[in-house]
């Protein structure tokens, strides 16, 4: 397993790389550039700028320069928010963005699992039903919809929580409800799905025939083989969120770096958006990575080779 | 028994600590203001919004400074002299103007700041509003290497001399732009980029950069070496970015914030009924309007289509019914309110609008449109549902003079490159003045503004007006000059004025010192909070 993890991880530099170079031209693209304001410059400031950023060379140029010193860890000024470097922009940020997503995917799987399992369990009953509704909720609502709700509720009319900031718990506990609402959803609904499945096989059915207790066989027997799918989801799913919801962050005022995608982007903001988009990469191959080795602990059957 | 003790005692201790930090917490004057967007940069020099403005208005003092009520008042100058000829401004500084380490602010850093500021390594976007000094837009454009022979010169310590390409009256107004504030030398070259760093930054204003968390909040502290020290009562400004106006509101309603920066427009109904003594409804310096591309046929060449369309516009059910938020239907260019200007009007602005809509529909027939033979025009907007609603509206007013409107919307970046390159028939725009002058609006449509002038307007008798006006001492004359040079800009319909800009906030009834002025800019050395 060692030797198949290093392989991959090996082979995730080409693929950052053309992600890299992807989002590089890409960006290029669009019209409109970052000095673009409504009070228009002078020709001679813009000049100036398009100097001092050193877009006046040639692309291809650009683009081995910034790789360059993308590999010596500098991923240059943002354009839009002056003071501050990418690197340090995205540092500060992602670890608020990490607290948030990690505790709102930690509670969503958990309670996702129980959930899913519960109602593959009682298939077709009233608790069956009754999740798969309130799954279906969690789905379908929207989570611009859901956040101004909860502030409204508990933070106006309640009183209990506050409605915006980010300096305390409390502040907390309002964003991750928002967040992990929809994944125990989809949680839920994967789990139920795959356990029904598995529930249906016959080593389950040995299992109940040895005379196991039925949580043992659930829990030890029936949940890893049910877990593939929900690991599948879960890969992606981790990255994108502890990147950042800009919806969230923007709502509550918590300062993440999901914004940075779309501010950055909106903005033109050439490094600003290179940086998260490389970050954002990164993440996935590595979760993507971690996955696939997962599979190995879950599924006896799974072979590296 | 003794565990219980330990328990007990530790239990004390935990109260009185919090009782003492809650008391110590109540001792400190701290304002919460939700502010808008996040500031990109508090550096003044480099700055260009609105946002950024309002922290660099309470971290720095320049030359002048506001009153209250936005009037222009001494700063670090204490006073001033100007030569006959208007050109030459000799301030004498003020010898307890203090950074917020010590130092004295003295003529020197004034000279290093402007100099700074034009300096085309520092790629200010606002230096050209420094072009009135001698040798600027020379500097900034690269033309002229030699920094040095800018026209500010440190006469001594405490008195610094700007000289002027001609008399500028409203020189005053632009030295209060964040552009005109002085930095610390030292820190600046210490440190370079990261000069506006906490911990780093050096000021001279009424407060002191204490921490910045980008996307969370930024909080100055009281400054103890500014001069007018003993009369700053705030200990503590938290600026906030909301960028949510729904949420900023929640924000403001739960106590979190003191001051909102802005007012969600589809709540103003209900905040006027409820919260009235909260919500504070103000003119702006700005007005709302649609800029014509006067490069294009038919528009550029008839002039009585863009009357009939401009005539053609209820700008009252709009302001009423559309925007709702107590915005001035405009009849004219520059923005109400300006001392020594009088206001001008566009020649439909006392008839009534059956009068209006009666000579569009004569205008359009004489011009060969009609309802049975329609006019097809582009309106362009910038992706916003505030802007599709007038934009919506707009048309079917058209609709009626016999003119089918396509609606376009573009993201704003590629919306402003459309208006650079002048690819747009009409186009909604908006201009907020960056100091209290007529000349600010004005200028933009000189035929040799380039870009900024995107309508593609050229009038010798304008330009000649303006650049009379540019060389008249008398102020009472040269406003006069303004005044004319606004009639016949009015008269070409270049533009179709919409509304005057007003600016809404919810000011928490505990703030006292907040007034009403036209520029919105409320300093914190003002402000104080009552329980």
């Amino acid at each position: 397993m060692l030797s198949y993890a290093i392989r991959r991880l090996f082979g995730t530099l080409p693929t950052l790389l053309l992600i890299v170079a992807i989002a590089f031209f890409m960006m290029r693209l669009a019209p409109g550039g970052p000095f673009d304001k409504e009070r228009r410059v002078s020709v001679a400031v813009e000049q100036n700028l398009i100097k001092a950023y050193r877009l006046d060379e040639s692309l291809p140029m650009q683009f081995v320069r910034y790789l360059g010193n993308v590999l010596q860890g500098d991923f240059g000024p943002s354009f839009q928010y002056k003071d501050f470097s990418v690197t340090e922009l995205i540092w500060s940020g992602f670890p608020v963005s990490l607290a948030l997503g990690g505790a709102a995917i930690l509670i969503a799987t958990v309670l996702g699992l129980l959930l899913g399992a519960l109602a593959a369990l009682r298939q077709n009953g009233p608790v069956d039903y009754a999740v798969m509704a309130t799954a279906m909720t969690g789905i379908a609502i929207p989570n611009f919809v859901v956040a101004p709700v909860l502030t409204l509720f508990f933070g106006l009319m309640l009183g209990w929580l506050p409605v915006g900031g980010w300096s305390g718990i409390d502040n907390a506990i309002l964003p991750v409800t928002a967040l992990c609402l929809p994944q125990v959803a989809v949680i839920a609904r994967l789990t139920r799905g795959s356990m029904i499945e598995v529930l249906r096989g016959n080593y389950i059915r040995t299992a109940r025939a040895k005379g196991l207790p039925e949580r043992l066989v659930v829990a030890r027997h029936a949940m890893r083989a049910a877990l593939v799918p929900v690991v599948s989801y879960l890969g992606p799913a981790v990255a994108a969120i502890i990147t950042g919801s800009i919806v969230i962050e923007q709502i509550f005022g918590i300062p993440g770096i999901g914004r940075y995608f779309v501010q950055g982007a909106l903005n033109r903001d050439y490094t600003l958006v290179m940086g998260v988009t490389i970050f954002y990469g990164a993440l996935i191959i590595l979760f993507n990575l971690a996955v696939d080795l997962i599979y190995g602990l879950l599924d006896p059957k799974v072979r590296y080779d | 028994m003794r565990s219980f003790r330990i328990a007990l005692k530790s239990a004390l201790v935990a109260l009185l600590f919090a009782l003492a930090t809650a008391t110590a917490a109540q001792a400190e004057m701290v304002l919460h203001r939700g502010n808008g967007t996040e500031p990109e940069t508090i550096d003044p020099a480099k700055s260009t919004g609105v946002t950024e403005n309002a922290i660099e208005n309470d971290l720095f003092e320049g030359l002048v400074t506001f009153s209250p009520d936005g009037k222009e008042v001494p700063g670090v100058a204490e006073s001033w002299e100007i030569s006959d000829d208007g050109t030459v401004y000799t301030f004498r500084l003020r010898d307890d103007a203090k950074w917020s380490n010590g130092d004295p602010v003295t003529a020197n850093d004034f000279v290093y700041s402007f100099r700074r500021t034009v300096d085309p390594a520092t790629a200010s976007d606002y230096a050209p509003i420094l072009s009135p000094i001698v040798n600027a837009s020379a500097i900034i454009a690269g033309e002229n290497t030699d920094i040095a022979s800018l026209g500010v010169v440190a006469i001594d310590d405490l008195t610094l001399q700007i000289t002027l390409n001609g008399p500028t009256p409203y020189i005053l107004g632009l030295l209060t732009h964040n552009v005109a504030f002085p930095v610390h030398q030292a820190t600046v070259e210490e440190f370079g980029d990261e000069w506006t760093r906490p911990g780093n930054m050096v000021s001279n204003g009424a407060f002191m950069l204490e921490d910045w968390v980008p996307q969370s909040q930024l909080t100055v502290v009281r400054n103890p070496n500014f001069h007018a020290a003993d009369e700053v009562m705030l200990d503590k400004i938290v600026f906030y970015p909301t960028e949510d106006l729904a949420e900023e509101l929640k924000r403001y309603r739960a106590g979190e914030l003191d001051i909102t920066y802005d007012v969600p427009s589809d709540q103003v109904t209900w905040l006027e009924e409820n919260m009235a003594d909260e919500f504070h409804n103000t003119p702006y310096l700005g007005t709302y309007y649609y800029v014509i591309n006067l490069t294009k046929e038919p528009l550029g060449a008839d002039l009585r289509i863009r009357q009939a369309l401009a005539l053609a516009i209820d700008r009252e059910i709009l302001t009423e019914k559309i925007t709702q938020a107590g915005e001035l239907p405009a009849y004219a260019w520059v923005p109400p309110d300006i001392a020594g200007y009088t206001q001008q009007a566009t020649f439909y602005k006392d008839m009534s609008q059956d009068e209006r809509n009666a000579m569009a529909a004569e205008l359009m027939a004489e011009a060969g449109h009609g309802p049975d033979n329609p006019l097809a025009i582009e309106l362009l907007y910038n992706t916003s549902d505030n802007h599709k609603k007038i934009a919506v509206a707009i048309a079917s007013m058209w609709k009626k003079i016999g003119v089918e409107t396509t609606l376009t919307n573009q993201e704003w970046k590629v919306y402003l490159e459309s208006r650079d390159q002048k690819n747009y028939q009409i186009a909604r725009a908006a201009w907020i003045g960056d100091y209290a002058d007529p000349l600010n609006f004005l200028e933009l449509f000189l035929s040799d503004a380039g870009e900024r002038n995107d309508a593609g307007y050229s009038n010798p008798e304008f330009d000649r007006l303006l650049a009379e006006a540019a060389g008249t001492v008398d102020p009472a004359a040269r406003m006069k000059l303004l005044e004319q040079a606004e009639k016949i800009f009015l008269d070409d319909v270049a533009l179709i004025p919409i509304y005057h800009y007003t600016s809404q906030h919810m000011i928490s009834p505990k703030v006292v010192g907040w007034e009403f002025n036209i520029l919105d800019i409320h300093l914190g050395r003002y402000i104080s909070l009552v329980e």
